[in-house]
């Protein structure tokens, strides 16, 4: 906490003279009186995004909805039984090393492509460019058979590595468009400074470019992140086991064959578990979540 | 040597080249090889359970397919399921991002959150809980009442065409937001003087709309519909998870994945899946050279839309 916020709950009150026009302060209440439309709209929005979510709170401590929207009795069990279920805690842990790891590999490789591409001369840069959107187009399904016949042959079925490869050059795309468009936006003048001090290009870009860019690479790694966490068809192509099983595919198995028999307290407990990491990031990272979504998208 | 030492000797040239090899290498290795030896693979008979029974057989595995009806059962599934998708999501996108542009007065941190979490919902987790909402044993009694109105005994997972609505409601709701906050983005940039200055020439709201709106948002409008129409031509997850394919719902990907790694028919399953990889570019391509979905557009909205 600052002096300056500190000190406002010393100072008295300010005696404010009469003929000041006061603006009537905008609440949730004023809001719906001035635009009800908007308002119920707003409303609707608001309720529609939420509602699957919390109907998978709901079935997780109720299962046997039976047409009632509200829950007739509170468990917890079945969030116990998640963390009871070892293959469960398994691939919660292999989900984090995956996606982490991803994300990493794909910020340096990516982050270095990036800022070739933003900034300095590559010849063929055009081509490059045309050859990463196409990756980005590419169906998951065109590549999965090849992939499988060679990580069988050189040993890397059903390990976490032969996840993170596939997931590093999917999150290219996206992790150079991003970055490369952050890297743009920063004035020419500051290479130029660096060189004049006697810098490198390399070390221009470590020493100035990579810092200021910083908040940009920070949100490509929550997108990135975000985009590998959900990946399912890879993982429930190249992993047997809970040796690399991933939570996207560990709860689709748990679904069973059977239709009627499907555990639903326990699968929609394990789904809430599993969002409920993505939930915190979008509360903390809202913002700069919505800057990388729509960066440099709109201007052009 | 000391790396930084060798790299600071570089220079800009040298340095853009060393700096996007890497990422170079690794799409070539796991993107463009793939598809190359699929290509290959699917001119062949190659069961991974029968290997010694291997051989060229030329176009042959294709023939199979497309004189075969559960392929076309599949591109109808998928095709269809891609019109309705992209269009709902379009129009339901569009309303959203028009009420949220009214103002959202103090609300805004609790909508931008709201409309982020169907984004940051995995979509295994979409599919399980619009398969429950859309399971009479599992949802409440009003909806199961309005499912009622559209199959019998509410069981909309029970026939194809009610189960595509329902993986069309699905998609629509992990999608619709984020189609919402780009074209919100967009609607945003439009400069207020051009409604003031229709508003003089005594323009109606639909006018306005028409005329001002939608052209502004036109590039945003048609990089997102290309993004979305890709993605939904290669739907998997949504499918394999809400109706395990049952009913002739499988999609394109989905019977190419059966055979690929359930059956382990390399041949076959190879020319599905350079079918599927057809499909997407020609749709693709039919959005860029006809509709002129600007490269350059394409360019700078690939970062969004991939990721819905």
């Amino acid at each position: 906490m600052t002096a300056a916020t500190v000190g406002t709950f010393q100072s008295a009150p300010v005696p404010m003279p009469a003929q000041v026009h006061v603006p009537k302060k905008r609440t949730f209440f004023t809001a719906v009186a001035e635009q009800p439309w908007t308002t119920g709209g707003i409303v609707l929005l608001i309720g529609y995004c939420l509602f699957p979510f919390l109907w998978l709170v709901r079935l997780s401590m109720d299962p046997a909805a039976n047409g009632n929207l509200f829950p007739t009795s509170f468990t917890l069990d079945n969030y116990g039984a998640v963390f009871r279920n070892d293959e469960f805690v398994r691939a919660f842990f292999n989900s984090i090393i995956v996606a982490g790891s991803a994300t990493l590999v794909a910020m340096l490789i990516g982050g270095a492509a990036a800022y070739a591409l933003g900034r300095l001369p590559v010849p063929g840069k055009q081509y490059i460019m045309f050859a990463v959107l196409a990756v980005s187009m590419f169906p998951g399904i065109a590549i999965v058979g090849p992939i499988f016949e060679l990580w069988r042959s050189i040993g890397l079925f059903d390990t976490k590595t032969g996840l993170v490869i596939p997931n590093v050059t999917f999150s290219l795309p996206l992790a150079i468009w991003i970055m490369s468009s952050f890297f743009r936006e920063l004035p020419r003048d500051l290479e130029q400074a660096a060189y004049m001090d006697g810098a490198t290009p390399f070390q221009a870009f470590r020493k100035v470019m990579l810092p200021l860019a910083a908040p940009g690479v920070f949100t490509s790694a929550i997108l990135v992140f975000i985009n590998t966490w959900n990946e399912f068809l890879m993982a429930i192509s190249l992993s047997a086991t809970s040796n690399s099983v991933t939570v996207p595919a560990a709860i689709s198995f748990f679904q069973g064959e059977n239709t009627l028999e499907i555990p639903v307290g326990p699968i929609s407990a394990a789904s809430v578990m599993v969002m409920l990491p993505l939930v915190l990031m979008v509360l903390v990272f809202q913002r700069r979540i919505v800057a990388g979504l729509t960066a440099g998208g709109v201007k052009g | 040597m000391n790396p930084a030492g060798y790299l600071n000797r570089l220079d800009e040239r040298k340095l853009g080249l060393l700096f996007v090899i890497p990422a170079l290498v690794l799409m070539a290795i796991v993107a463009a090889y793939p598809v190359l030896n699929a290509m290959w693979m699917s001119l062949h008979r190659y069961n991974v359970k029968v290997p010694d029974d291997y051989a060229f057989i030329g176009f042959q595995n294709y023939a199979r397919i497309l004189s075969s009806s559960t392929w076309w059962t599949a591109v109808e599934t998928t095709l269809v399921f891609a019109a309705i998708s992209v269009a709902f999501e379009f129009v339901l996108g569009l309303t959203m991002a028009l009420v949220m542009n009214k103002g959202m007065g103090s609300a805004t941190g609790i909508v931008r959150v709201a409309v982020l979490v169907p984004w940051a919902t995995i979509t295994v987790v979409t599919a399980l809980a619009w398969k429950w909402i859309f399971t009479p044993t599992f949802t409440f009694s009003l909806f199961s009442k309005v499912m009622g109105i559209f199959a019998e005994e509410s069981c909309m997972l029970c026939g194809r065409w009610t189960s595509v609505m329902a993986m069309v409601f699905a998609d629509m709701w992990k999608t619709a937001p984020f189609i919402a906050l780009l074209l919100l983005a967009g609607l945003q940039s439009i400069d207020g003087e051009m409604y003031e200055a229709a508003d003089v020439d005594g323009a109606s709201t639909w006018t306005k709309f028409v005329r001002i709106t939608l052209p502004a948002l036109k590039p945003a409008i048609l990089v997102a519909l290309l993004f979305r129409s890709l993605d939904s031509l290669r739907m998997f997850d949504l499918a394999y998870v809400m109706t395990s394919g049952q009913n002739d719902t499988s999609t394109v990907s989905m019977i190419s994945y059966d055979y690929l790694i359930k059956r382990l028919d390399m041949g076959v399953g190879s020319a599905m899946s350079v079918l599927t990889f057809l499909m997407v570019f020609i749709v693709a391509f039919i959005f860029v050279k006809l509709l002129g979905a600007s490269p350059e557009g394409v360019e700078k909205k690939t970062k969004q839309v991939k990721l819905a």
